[in-house]
């Protein structure tokens, strides 16, 4: 048997994640993080905070959130039914940040908790930071060239 | 030609020992432990040393099973999933004994069994210690994700067992279950890059080694109680079972796999069943000997199973080659 | 904010997560690979300038998901372009996002001395 033949057989028969009832639990639990953002953001505006602070401490309202259910060990298991619900959201770059950081404390604090920390939300650093910088020349000409702003 | 089987002349199984973890308690064979820790870390504060400490807990466990002491052994032979093998060879780090770290994935008790009755039946060694142990969270760790970290698995992946199990090998009279034949496997690739389903990366090496155990031995698969894989799961095991058929090999309804009976699939969430070189050892050197001892099974073939992988050749997108080890274990 | 609002932000924050969801379950791509298509899809969509008007429609419902730190990346080079020229692509993004970026820093710090890796 081939490889290919093979993969097709293996592909064939490999029982499916339940995409549907995941996408389900998916949709609520990320729209619900959405509505707890938005809450978090109108409730500091009442508090007296301007618009764009409100939406700041809103962002780190739920990374703190996110971390600490990470740290007593909620999160992952909300996850696992939720899926992308709680990965796409901020919360799941606070979870990817502080479960290597927690996980790889036994290694010390500089090469365990400090080296770890990026080793799996990292790439979101690298490639989001690399795309605004070239975005940034990018419209820095277009603005020259009077073809933005 | 190549001899196949490899023919073990005295070689018997003097006692076994297996440690296992919570997930393992709750399972369908937690009545043949010696011992079902609670607590993950085994009372230490890292992964890594808890699974030494598993590891030190078979092994003393074994010994005082024996009523034996260190000295009493000629030589051990062991291996782990951990980097450097370290969950083994710490263990003996003050015990003074002559030690042989392997490395087989999750075949490794199989292997071990190999090398150890090779020793025992050329009488290069009187006693040989073989063992083998994985723990899921220090696995988690080095292969996958922090246990801390949300993500989902798919149904095919496998759940690493928390468990060692160990062997000790001699020949004394009231030894009632011989280690007779092996065949050591081959590195077969079949192409899989998918490392949550191992169970796939697996079959054919195992069908291979099973395959090349009955083309020279003159036994039917019926003369066996059981035949095991070691950690296919449900997948690898239906796979093995498609490829048996598509070979016309009958195997009469004996086939089984260790990853399948030692977790309730419906009830525990493990998805497709146990991995880890601790699957097969405890499953073996508590459940299959079990049976043995008890006459509830004559003929048990031990079809270890390894996954040849690091997490780098995994990034490299290159596939998942396996080795399967078969060791006949009798009832005498 | 009217109930409709509410149910935007919901019904869109949702909608992008079930798309990384299926992207997921049918692609087999990696949590971490999801989460940095998503950023830089964020940088190229408000770049061209179809995200603002999902964020003034949904709110939180765009902004929180990860596109959402995309589009503040952008936001925040195209501000400081304006402002300081050049160099501005080079400070605009982190500084947009260093709210974010610290506390999941400093706070992942924190939660790392507190707590210990566990099994459930």
């Amino acid at each position: 048997m081939t490889h290919k033949e093979y993969k097709k057989m293996t592909d064939d028969r490999a029982k499916r994640s339940p995409t549907l009832l995941n996408c389900i639990k998916a949709f609520v639990t990320g729209g619900l993080i959405c509505v707890l953002g938005q809450a978090l953001t109108v409730l500091y505006q009442e508090l007296g905070a301007s618009v764009e602070l409100s939406k700041t401490l809103s962002t780190i309202s739920l990374v703190v959130l996110a971390g600490l259910l990470t740290g007593i060990g909620v999160f992952d298991v909300i996850a696992k039914q939720a899926g992308a619900g709680t990965l796409v959201p901020i919360t799941g770059f606070s979870n990817a940040v502080t479960a290597p950081a927690i996980e790889n404390k036994t290694e010390g604090f500089i090469n365990g908790v400090g080296a770890k920390m990026f080793v799996i939300a990292g790439p979101v650093i690298v490639y989001g930071t690399f795309a605004s910088a070239v975005y940034g020349v990018m419209y820095y000409f277009l603005l020259r060239g009077g073809l933005a702003g | 030609m190549r001899n196949e089987i490899l023919h073990f002349n005295n070689v018997f199984i003097e006692n076994t020992s297996c440690v296992g973890g919570k997930k393992e308690s709750e399972g369908p064979l937690s009545a043949y432990f010696d011992m079902l820790e609670p607590d993950e870390y085994f009372g230490k504060d890292t992964w890594e040393k808890a699974e030494s400490e598993m590891n030190t807990r078979a092994v003393n466990f074994l010994l005082s099973k024996a009523k034996l002491d260190y000295s009493d052994i000629d030589l051990s032979c062991g291996g782990d999933l951990l980097n450097q093998c370290v969950a083994t060879s710490f263990v003996l780090k003050n015990c003074d004994l002559p030690y042989l770290g392997l490395y087989g994935a999750c075949s490794t008790m199989a292997e071990s069994l190999i090398i150890g009755a090779v020793f025992k039946s050329s009488n290069f060694a009187k006693r040989v210690l073989c063992f083998a142990s994985s723990h899921f969270c220090s696995a988690e760790k080095q292969y996958r994700f922090p246990l801390e970290y949300g993500g989902q698995r798919t149904p095919t992946s496998q759940s690493t067992v928390t468990g060692c199990g160990a062997i000790l090998l001699g020949d004394s009279e009231k030894c009632r279950v011989e280690v007779k034949e092996a065949v050591v496997g081959k590195i077969v690739d079949s192409g899989v890059t998918d490392v949550n389903n191992m169970g796939a990366a697996m079959a054919e090496a195992a069908v291979d080694t099973v395959i090349r155990y009955f083309g020279e031995s003159n036994l039917s698969p019926d003369a066996f109680d059981i035949i095991a894989t070691g950690d296919l799961g449900r997948e690898g095991y239906e796979l093995a079972c498609e490829l048996f058929k598509r070979k016309k090999f009958e195997l009469f309804g004996k086939y089984t796999d260790c990853g399948m009976l030692i977790y309730d699939l419906e009830k525990q969430d493990v998805h497709a069943g146990g991995s880890g070189c601790g699957c097969s050892a405890v499953v073996t050197a508590g459940y299959f000997y079990d049976k043995l001892i008890r006459g509830e099974a004559k003929e048990i073939l031990l079809i270890g199973t390894g996954a040849l992988l690091n997490p780098n050749t995994v990034f490299q997108k290159q596939s998942i080659p396996a080795v399967a080890h078969l060791v006949r274990l009798s009832a005498r | 904010m009217e109930f409709l609002d509410w149910v935007k932000v919901f019904a869109v924050g949702g909608a992008f997560c079930v798309i990384a969801q299926i992207l997921i379950d049918k692609t087999k791509l990696t949590g971490a690979k999801i989460l940095v298509s998503y950023v830089i899809l964020g940088v190229i969509l408000t770049a061209v300038g179809l995200y603002q008007p999902i964020v003034d429609f949904a709110m939180a419902g765009a902004t929180v998901p990860l596109t959402g730190f995309g589009y503040l990346l952008a936001t925040g080079v195209e501000e400081a372009v304006v402002e300081r020229g050049l160099i501005g692509a080079i400070t605009g993004g982190l500084e947009a996002t260093a709210a974010g970026i610290t506390a999941a820093v400093c706070f992942g710090f924190i939660w790392a001395l507190l707590f210990k890796s566990k099994i459930k």
